[in-house]
């Protein structure tokens, strides 16, 4: 893992110092709240619809157990006792009272975290795989050049006021486990024919109120160019990108408008920086490097013994290890993943108490890492195989252990109505009806992969638009409908869903998700997953099973 | 307008203007200073990189922020300083807030149209970070270089 120096620590602590004296400036009424509120933004502080929220930044979502450790604390100390993982691999606060969020920061900043840049119109907390340095067929580790990332763009005074939110993920596999293809900015890590490593350069992609798909804007960046070349995309995107509408400010529309001009602004632009002077140095390269070392991982066969008794033995245990457990690049590791979807629980919630466990696990079995993931759960990424019995045990006694990853309870639910001022309508509420309609496990995984993505409102923050079945609350006259999209992806197969029609309401919705299923299920052919057979049929006969015998008004 | 100037010594207010202020649309309608000393004011929407011949006539160049969110000028600015090498005064006009006053002097301000700021208060964000990660158009050196020495001396 990255370790601060004590220059990161200088720049973290000076950060706290200075919204420690906003923050008294506010509460002595030096501040109006309209003079405060970037102030508290460039820290990730929002006014939510009941109390603020603050979101802590968990950068490219590793942790070590002492960082989630000093989350749970933060957890009890400051708020309600528990958490949420969102869809950026970071976690927010729901309950903080403005009086002690200098004192939070403080708490982060003794193990070397922060909440930088969780919100405003800059460059967000970077966000990248979360199997990074287990999973097989990686060309390299992405953290290191996420964390470079980082650095680079932690208060970078050039682009701290742009049009609009800027986030960059970063992959170095050629499955797509940070959802590049939605992003301002996806990296992608590959060598080319030559053997040179460099990156695949996306830019537009997001999801929102108009949806896009990431173009490539270089197909080939040598990778030592990285920084020079971002930010001439940024002084593209800061003089160019639409600043008259909020909602057509994101790059995504500079983009769409005329890709073959944007990428000529962004060449030119390119060609005239002083690279040398941008870019990372390799002595910095290579510093950052060391810290992404493997772990000591033992010798081992990579055939586990006792985990194939265990499997045998426990019916319960031999389904967890199916759908939660992947393939480590090293022989006789695996990599585990933690479900934060509980059945009938808001997703990416977590108390205190499982964190402390967690993270008691982490240490134990895991190298003292720990994974935040885009789709709300985490990850022990470094298990020894022999361990996974022992550490199912333990996880199931903090009620983590449900074997659900990728399965329809694994939803995706922004807060929604229930947290959310903007939303119009409750998210939470409708994921864990479809949970509990689902919660057979066996029923669950004969369905298998199956994406499902909820926003309360059109701004998409639970990803709708790149669910398998996507679904959007909307307000039907002060009542809450809730549309459905089919055929979204945010993997490397990415795609946005097209609308299916009619809206349902919240009585009507799980009835709609089980006709959905059910016609997968009827036309099915073998290894095919619902996205499969749909690309495969296309909408229409889905449609029809969708609204067979709905009562929509 | 009190200004808040950067200098070699440390920081100033003072109200000084470095001659008439001449902006972008009159000088292409042809006006021209006679002689001595000029102000060059610019919209924050103009490609400052192909004023390159006409900023070397002037002593300072007023860059504009309509609004606090609207960052345009910051680019301009560490264009300025970094592609067009312009020597002389670059100041910031309008919504000029201390909580960005730092991101100005990085980006290559040196003067700052503060209005009825708390001078303390600007002086106080200017020096709130001794250390800053990215290489800008100030003459800080960034962590890595410092990273780098640290190691050489040890």
């Amino acid at each position: 893992m990255y370790r601060y120096d004590q220059f990161d620590e200088t720049i973290v602590r000076e950060r706290v110092a200075e919204f420690r004296g906003q923050v008294e400036r506010r509460l002595a009424g030096d501040l109006s709240e309209e003079e405060f509120k970037p102030l508290r933004l460039m820290n990730g502080l929002y006014l939510q619809l009941h109390a603020y929220m603050l979101r802590v930044a968990i950068p490219y979502g590793t942790l070590s157990s002492t960082q989630l450790r000093r989350l749970a604390h933060i957890a009890r100390k400051y708020d309600k006792g528990y958490g949420h993982f969102t869809t950026r691999q970071n976690i927010q606060f729901n309950w903080p009272a403005l009086v002690d969020v200098p004192d939070i920061l403080s708490d982060l900043a003794d193990v070397e975290m922060h909440a930088i840049q969780t919100s405003g119109n800059c460059i967000r907390n970077v966000t990248s795989d979360p199997y990074a340095g287990a999973a097989a067929g990686e060309v390299d580790d992405p953290r290191i050049w996420s964390e470079v990332i980082r650095q680079w763009s932690s208060l970078h005074p050039e682009f701290s006021f742009l049009p609009r939110k800027f986030k960059i993920a970063v992959t170095a596999s050629e499955e797509d486990r940070a959802a590049i293809k939605v992003h301002d900015i996806g990296l992608k890590l590959y060598r080319n024919e030559t053997g040179e490593r460099g990156f695949e350069v996306l830019v537009g992609g997001g999801l929102g109120r108009t949806p896009y798909i990431a173009e490539t804007v270089r197909k080939f960046l040598p990778e030592k160019r990285l920084l020079s070349y971002l930010e001439a995309i940024l002084r593209v995107y800061n003089r160019h990108g639409r600043r008259d509408n909020k909602y057509k400010a994101r790059i995504k529309i500079l983009v769409a408008a005329d890709i073959v001009d944007f990428r000529r602004q962004v060449e030119e632009e390119w060609s005239k920086s002083d690279r040398d002077r941008l870019d990372a140095p390799l002595h910095e390269l290579l510093r950052i490097r060391r810290c992404f070392a493997p772990p000591g991982f033992e010798a081992l066969s990579d055939e586990s013994s006792s985990l194939i008794d265990a499997r045998r033995q426990s019916r319960a245990f031999d389904r967890w290890v199916a759908t939660n457990i992947q393939p480590h690049k090293q022989a006789g590791y695996a990599i585990v993943n933690v479900s934060l979807k509980p059945i009938g629980k808001p997703p990416g919630d977590i108390s205190a108490d499982q964190m402390d466990a967690v993270a008691e696990l982490g240490e134990r079995y895991s190298f003292d890492e720990v994974r935040a993931t885009h789709e709300q759960n985490l990850v022990l990424p470094h298990v020894k195989k022999d361990d996974l019995y022992s550490l199912w045990q333990a996880l199931d006694a903090a009620g983590l252990a449900t074997a659900n990853i990728g399965l329809v309870s694994d939803i995706i639910a922004c807060p929604g109505l229930d947290y959310c001022d903007l939303a119009n309508a409750r998210s939470i509420p409708i994921a864990q009806q479809i949970a509990e309609r689902f919660a057979d496990p066996e029923e669950a995984a004969g369905i298998g992969e199956l994406k499902i993505k909820i926003s309360g409102c059109i701004n998409a923050c639970g990803h709708h638009h790149a669910g398998h079945i996507g679904i959007l609350g909307v307000d039907k006259k002060g009542e809450e409908f809730y549309q459905i999209t089919l055929g979204g992806s945010g993997a490397q197969d990415a795609s946005i869903g097209a609308i299916a029609g009619r809206a349902f309401s919240s009585n009507e919705l799980v009835g709609a998700v089980d006709r959905l299923i059910g016609h997968y299920k009827n036309n099915r052919e073998k290894g095919e997953r619902f996205l499969d057979v749909y690309r495969r049929l296309g909408p229409e006969t889905f449609k029809e099973a969708l609204y067979a015998d709905a009562t929509t008004d | 307008m009190p200004t808040l100037r950067l200098t070699e010594t440390g920081i100033a207010i003072d109200d000084r203007r470095h001659g008439e202020e001449i902006t972008l649309a009159e000088w292409r309608e042809g006006v021209r200073p006679e002689a001595g000393r000029f102000e060059l004011s610019v919209p924050n929407t103009e490609n400052i990189e192909a004023l390159a011949d006409v900023i070397r006539q002037f002593a300072a160049i007023i860059l504009e922020f309509p609004t606090f969110q609207d960052g345009r000028a910051y680019s301009q600015a560490r264009i300025l300083r970094e592609r067009l090498n312009f020597q002389g005064e670059i100041r910031a006009r309008g919504a000029v807030l201390c909580d960005q006053a730092l991101f100005m002097v990085r980006a290559g301000f040196d003067a700052l149209d503060i209005g009825n700021g708390d001078p303390d208060g600007f002086k106080r964000a200017i020096a709130a970070y001794s250390v800053f990660y990215q290489p800008a158009a100030d003459k800080s050196v960034p962590v890595r270089d410092l990273r780098a020495a640290r190691r050489v001396a040890a």
